[in-house]
């Protein structure tokens, strides 16, 4: 079905909610594809959908209705331990909040995935260092996130994000909590990072940080628009 | 992946180091009770029934009441018992006590027992220093007796009594003999002994016939039976009862014979089930602990909501979360369980020091408190862990 550099692929995704006696419906029939080595922006008002969208492609929640492929896997055919695998593997997850792990350090940090997905303790200390080295961060390894500034602590989130050398690094609003100085560094790490060749995913309200993708969507109202 | 577990838990209980030890503080009380609980109720019973099984083992004791024609047991009748099968020997026993008198000291109601030889052969133990009651001074009814050591402190202090003499009830007796400071010849004393209290009464030892003849008793009333081989126990109990239902004429109720290796033994199971009921109290306190564990295991994992979602989206399966989990109450509860273990045998080796007993570590109580301990992590974590495995990772990770 999905051709061999659609890694990414969405016909008819619906998704409702019970509230009450209404049956509310965020997401009304999406269709998306994503080719390996795109940078599209999923750009919406708060309210439009975009974070149910996130969730439905980061495979953490399920489509109430449609087809959802990724990497040429059927997701809907999978149960929760599969999709604790896809996560770890073809997922590279990056937050609004950082969401880094306080009591670790740096490194750390970045190991976590590398432990979910099984791999040896020194394995994961080179890659982790790797990835922190990747993203500028040789010389603060060691240091807790309470000790690095909030651009700091989301390039370590990119370097966990990227550690598992996932098929898409999906960001939900990766600039939200930066001013934007350090907001733009931030980007320019993703349009390098998309340089590379990594496949990205963002998820934004900023019509200025959409930008920075090579190709927008729109959804509005649960309705996806392309431009 | 189980290294991984324990390595997280390990850093999550250091890191809430003071509630980590409040909550593990339930299981340290509970195991250190149910430890030395166990270790001091096991020491101070082997202790009792070691000195008791001393004293009783082989030993039929019969206590004749007699009928109103017949008092109690004559010589005849004590022939007839030494007749049966399988007994070694026979004992007969007259107390009485009376004032001592050695020049113008005094000491009222000592205890003054009348035995024969064959009580003295069948303590072997129990001369310490002098010599014992021999089968002469029975039948020429000499007048020797044997003192225990607390009549000699009073009555000879700082003296060797042996050879020297005192009165019992006007009558003059020479003491040959001593009884052993470390043994004791009933058991009332023995147990008195094992919890450590000090009896200091004093008790002279005469033969029967001068006792008899002293108090004017012309029958036995009481006597102990020695058993060649205890496994027959009750066969020869029954000859005894058949030998003693003719001497009183199958009078009920004239005499009763008490068995004490069948005393031994229900003393035991009482024992037994005393410590059973004390390490049930015991593990309500560990049930106590075990709550506040699980208690404390839900609030983590509330607190920790966030945490979870984003493992999850890092790509943790619902096992790896439960794992963590489990692991960490595991660690807090036998982490408590080891705790208490070390208090447990601390307190107990402090008292079972002060009773004046053997101290020994039970294997039974180590195995149970470690046992305890892990199976309440298990058990009380079990739910927290499950709850967490399955938080839904959006609704983990909305609640920021």
């Amino acid at each position: 079905m999905a051709k061999e550099a659609e890694i990414l692929t969405m016909r008819g995704i619906v998704k409702s909610y019970q509230m009450g006696d209404e049956l509310q419906v965020i997401l009304k029939g999406i269709n998306l594809s994503v080719q390996r080595g795109e940078f599209i922006s999923i750009l919406g008002p708060s309210g439009s959908g975009k974070s149910t969208m996130m969730n439905i492609i980061g495979c953490l929640d399920s489509p109430s209705d449609g087809e959802y492929w990724l990497s040429g896997k059927r997701i809907a055919d999978m149960n929760d331990k599969e999709l604790a695998k896809i996560r770890g593997r073809e997922i590279g997850f990056v937050f609004q909040q950082f969401q880094l792990l306080p009591r670790l350090t740096a490194v750390q940090n970045v190991e976590l995935p590398l432990i979910y997905a099984g791999v040896s303790q020194a394995e994961r200390n080179k890659k982790a260092l790797e990835m922190l080295d990747r993203v500028g961060l040789t010389n603060k390894i060691r240091n807790y996130p309470n000790q690095l500034s909030g651009g700091q602590q989301q390039r370590v989130a990119i370097a966990r994000a990227l550690v598992n050398n996932p098929t898409i690094l999906l960001a939900d609003e990766p600039t939200g909590a930066l001013d934007q100085n350090t907001g733009e560094q931030v980007m320019g790490l993703f349009r390098e990072l998309h340089a590379e060749g990594r496949t990205i995913v963002m998820i934004t309200h900023d019509h200025n940080i959409a930008k920075n993708a090579s190709r927008i969507v729109q959804i509005l109202d649960g309705n996806l628009t392309e431009g | 992946m189980i290294k991984e577990s324990i390595k997280m838990s390990w850093q999550n209980i250091i890191h809430n180091r003071m509630r980590s030890f409040l909550t593990a503080l339930g299981i340290v009380i509970g195991v250190m009770a149910i430890i030395s609980l166990i270790t001091i109720v096991q020491a101070a019973t082997s202790s009792v029934t070691s000195q008791f099984s001393e004293l009783g083992a082989g030993k039929l004791v019969v206590s004749a009441l007699g009928t109103p024609l017949k008092k109690g047991l004559t010589d005849n009748d004590v022939k007839g018992l030494l007749e049966i099968d399988g007994i070694r020997g026979v004992s007969p026993t007259l107390n009485f006590s009376t004032d001592v008198v050695r020049n113008l000291m005094v000491e009222e109601n000592v205890t003054v027992e009348g035995r024969n030889e064959m009580y003295f052969t069948e303590n072997p133990k129990l001369i310490g220093r002098g010599r014992p009651l021999s089968l002469i001074d029975m039948e020429s009814k000499n007048r020797v007796c044997v003192i225990n050591p607390d009549l000699q402190e009073i009555i000879f202090p700082g003296e060797d009594p042996l050879g020297k003499t005192l009165k019992l009830k006007g009558i003059t007796f020479t003491v040959v003999g001593v009884i052993d400071d470390e043994v004791t010849t009933d058991i009332v004393s023995a147990i008195q002994k094992s919890q450590g209290r000090d009896v200091s009464e004093g008790k002279a030892i005469i033969p029967y016939q001068t006792a008899m003849s002293m108090t004017g008793a012309n029958s036995i009333t009481s006597l102990e039976i020695f058993v060649v081989d205890t496994t027959r126990n009750a066969e020869v109990k029954a000859d005894t009862e058949r030998v003693l239902n003719q001497a009183f004429n199958y009078k009920e109720d004239s005499f009763s014979i008490l068995d004490m290796d069948s005393l031994l033994d229900s003393m035991n199971t009482m024992l037994g089930m005393m410590t059973a009921m004390l390490v049930g109290i015991a593990s309500i306190a560990l049930l106590v602990g075990g709550i506040g564990i699980m208690n404390m295991m839900l609030v983590s994992v509330t607190e920790r909501t966030t945490e979870i979602g984003l493992r999850k989206a890092l790509g943790a399966e619902p096992k790896q979360i439960q794992m963590q989990f489990l692991a960490e109450s595991i660690f807090l509860s036998v982490l408590g369980g080891l705790i208490g273990m070390l208090l447990g045998l601390l307190l107990s080796a402090v008292v079972i020091n002060a009773l004046d007993v053997d101290f020994a570590i039970s294997m039974t109580a180590i195995g149970l408190g470690f046992g305890f301990s892990a199976a309440v992590g298990i058990i009380f974590g079990w739910a927290p862990a499950r709850k967490a495995s399955l938080l839904n990772p959006i609704d983990a990770l909305r609640s920021v």
